[in-house]
């Protein structure tokens, strides 16, 4: 069984919630559990979060190109956009806060995005754009 | 994304519910910024409607939580985290940044 399904929304903050419904509904259609959506949901918002503010430098500069993929055993999730690329080896997880004063809250949604999906991978083309693939699978009973 | 504030004597409360992402975080920020601009730094933060939070929202709960301890005079507690909420914050390395209570009302009786 597979299924895919694309659809395009606006690089705007107000697109979040419907980019996370999209996903959300996918994520029932695969057969994740809770923890296993939630995890989805946060890593696809760190990534259209990051999209909008640093690969399009903003809000209203273009796309971003939702699919997904439902395979027998998760789900992947693609998000292609045409913004400025970037070296994600040259972006170090944040490190572990030890104290409220050095905590700068910063870095970490490429770090969520590491953590909670079990493939993530970057390709950047001149013609393509920008694409992010990453892959949720489902915990096996 | 709903906010509700409340005052109390002895502290405010922030209730929100939905969603807080990058959309709605500067909301967010606003409601936070204007009780410590009225010099009120005790704050409960009632989390148990937010369905989900983003490292933006995250970020304003962290900088928040500065503001408030600046000076011993106050701090941001929060309540009713839901469990995929706390998982993320440990993940963040942000559980001891905060007091987590499991009642609004043991949140508002520790000041």
């Amino acid at each position: 069984m597979k299924i895919s399904y694309t659809r395009i929304f606006p690089g705007r903050f107000d697109s979040l919630a419907h980019i996370a419904e999209f996903v959300i509904q996918a994520a029932e259609c695969a057969g994740l559990d809770d923890r296993e959506t939630y995890a989805l949901q946060l890593a696809v918002d760190e990534a259209c979060s990051n999209i909008i503010q640093h690969a399009y430098g903003g809000e209203d500069q273009g796309e971003i190109e939702c699919t997904y993929h439902i395979t027998d055993t998760g789900l992947t999730v693609m998000l292609r956009d045409y913004g400025r690329p970037f070296d994600p080896s040259a972006i170090p997880d944040p490190e572990m806060p030890t104290d409220l004063d050095t905590c700068t809250g910063g870095g970490l949604g490429l770090y969520f995005m590491r953590q909670l999906m079990d493939e993530v991978h970057f390709e950047f083309t001149p013609d393509s754009g920008n694409i992010l693939t990453m892959t949720k699978r489902k915990e096996t009973d | 994304m709903q906010v509700t504030t409340d005052q109390f004597k002895r502290c405010n409360l922030v209730t929100v519910t939905g969603r807080i992402d990058s959309n709605t975080t500067p909301q967010l920020f606003k409601v936070f910024d204007s009780i410590i601009a009225e010099n009120r730094f005790k704050i409960v933060f009632d989390m148990g409607g937010v369905e989900f939070i983003s490292s933006a929202g995250l970020r304003v709960l962290i900088n928040t939580q500065k503001t408030c301890k600046r000076w011993n005079r106050g701090e941001l507690v929060l309540a009713n985290v839901t469990q995929k909420i706390y998982q993320v914050m440990d993940l963040a390395g942000f559980i001891s940044m905060f007091k987590f209570y499991d009642s609004v009302v043991e949140a508002v009786g520790n000041f």
